[in-house]
């Protein structure tokens, strides 16, 4: 449906190859979260690996920085239509992190943790295959707190609430499990190349 | 930010791209202006939730963005959108320079199940918000005010100036109305008007003032304005006692 009079401002054509569907490119940060920022001291923080309901492993903060460090500089994109371009972390990849533990994806679902009690689903296959991490650093910094350290979970290829701030577990489950947005209205995949916004997209 | 209450599940049918009519505008601010839409389909919502908005041009190329809803959903079918024209911006720009009664733009909603309110939910309620960051906290408050609810609310709300007040003489109207509903104004560019307003940036005394108007702690804290606004807000509320788990933040991308 054209809006009478709308001609839009183009970006252009490499920066329109690289944009989803519905998206458009800024060179800030924003920030977006459903409550205050949770102040995390890497002094008690710790990472839990969990098959169902079991712990079966668990890193403190010198632990989980021991583990191999990687890079990944992806475009990233918010379901509130921002994308970001060439966004650079740095942390641990979640085939490392499984290794580290010693096991394999027992699952094929997963659910991400967070200190402020927010939570995310996504399938394990997203996760493995070097698809993600669970950054440490951005642009070789320390993550702010308002950008989700000390340690967020980065899943570039999907709408950027699953990449769970805060992050301080990983959770394997026998079924999707719907995370914090998941069951207030957003997509339970979030695939941005779908437009995989809202529950019944 | 665990939620204290589960979830409340979808209604309604789910929410599809849709015509809708611009049926008024009304200027409130020199820089924000309030649009009416008449969905081709209308939709019951919440307080504090939004739409997408959705600008095709002839070629297909589109623009979407989210606003939020400014009527209760007592108002009827049509909804308000007030939005604040963005230096720089894409869509704002359209609104309030091109868009004309009688357009027809393309709507999804109503979305968003967090940053929303329903006076079943109990109180007291402290509403904070700064800019056009009043928007859904307005739906709120006539939320409120439409269905003859006693329960107490507080609003801060952060301004420029006075007359870049939002919803200003709607606001002053209910608030004379000492029905419980509580107005505290702060513009940071100019000296406070009334006795009980502020004129200064948000800071913890100011929230303290806020929350002193209540019989007790909120049940609920909605903060919506800028980033830095919000993490001002809500670390203040903390500090005054407020649990984390309480308080439901919107902030502004770009």
């Amino acid at each position: 449906m054209v809006t009478r009079g709308f001609g839009g401002r183009r970006p252009s054509a490499d920066v329109s190859g690289r944009l989803p569907p519905g998206q458009f490119l800024t060179e800030d940060f924003p920030v977006l979260s459903a409550g205050p920022t949770p102040r995390v001291d890497t002094a008690g923080w710790k990472f839990t690996l969990k098959v169902r309901a079991k712990p079966v492993a668990e890193w403190s903060w010198a632990e989980f920085n021991a583990l191999p460090q990687s890079k990944m500089t992806r475009d990233i994109h918010c379901v509130t239509a921002w994308s970001k371009f060439e966004t650079a972390w740095e942390g641990v990849l979640v085939d490392d992190i499984l290794a580290a533990a010693g096991i394999e994806a027992p699952t094929g679902f997963t659910l991400a943790h967070s200190y402020d009690g927010y939570t995310t689903n996504v399938p394990t296959a997203d996760l493995t295959g070097g698809k993600a991490m669970v950054a440490l650093k951005y642009e070789g910094k320390p993550i702010p707190a308002d950008h989700g350290g000390p340690a967020r979970l980065l899943v570039p290829h999907l709408y950027f609430w699953k990449s769970a701030k805060w992050i301080n577990g990983l959770q394997f489950t026998d079924t999707d499990t719907l995370g914090f947005w998941e069951l207030r209205g957003y997509h339970a995949y979030g695939d941005p190349w779908r437009e995989q916004r809202y529950t019944d997209d | 930010m665990t939620d204290i209450s589960t979830p409340e599940p979808a209604y309604g049918r789910p929410a599809r791209w849709q015509p809708a009519t611009i049926t008024g505008i009304t200027r409130l601010t020199p820089r924000v202006m309030s649009f009416r839409f008449l969905p081709s389909q209308p939709f019951a919502y919440r307080a504090g939730q939004h739409v997408d908005v959705r600008l095709t041009a002839p070629d297909g190329y589109t623009a979407q963005r989210s606003y939020s809803i400014a009527s209760a959903p007592e108002a009827g079918e049509e909804i308000e959108l007030t939005i604040e024209k963005l230096e720089n911006g894409e869509v704002s720009p359209f609104f309030h320079d091109v868009a004309a009664i009688g357009d027809e733009i393309e709507i999804k909603g109503p979305l968003g199940g967090h940053f929303v309110w329903s006076v079943d939910q109990s109180g007291p309620l402290v509403l904070i918000g700064g800019g056009s960051g009043v928007v859904p906290l307005m739906s709120m408050v006539r939320h409120r005010h439409a269905s003859g609810s006693q329960v107490r609310l507080a609003l801060l709300y952060s301004s420029r100036e006075w007359n870049e007040v939002i919803f200003r003489e709607e606001l002053l109207a209910l608030d004379d109305l000492r029905d419980g509903f509580d107005l505290i104004l702060t513009l940071t560019r100019e000296a406070p008007k009334r006795r009980k307003d502020f004129g200064r940036r948000i800071d913890p005394a100011m929230i303290e003032r806020t929350l002193s108007t209540l019989p007790r702690r909120p049940a609920l804290a909605y903060v919506c304005g800028a980033n830095a606004f919000v993490s001002a807000a809500s670390d203040a509320l903390i500090a005054a006692g407020v649990a984390a788990e309480r308080i439901r933040t919107e902030r502004y991308g770009v």
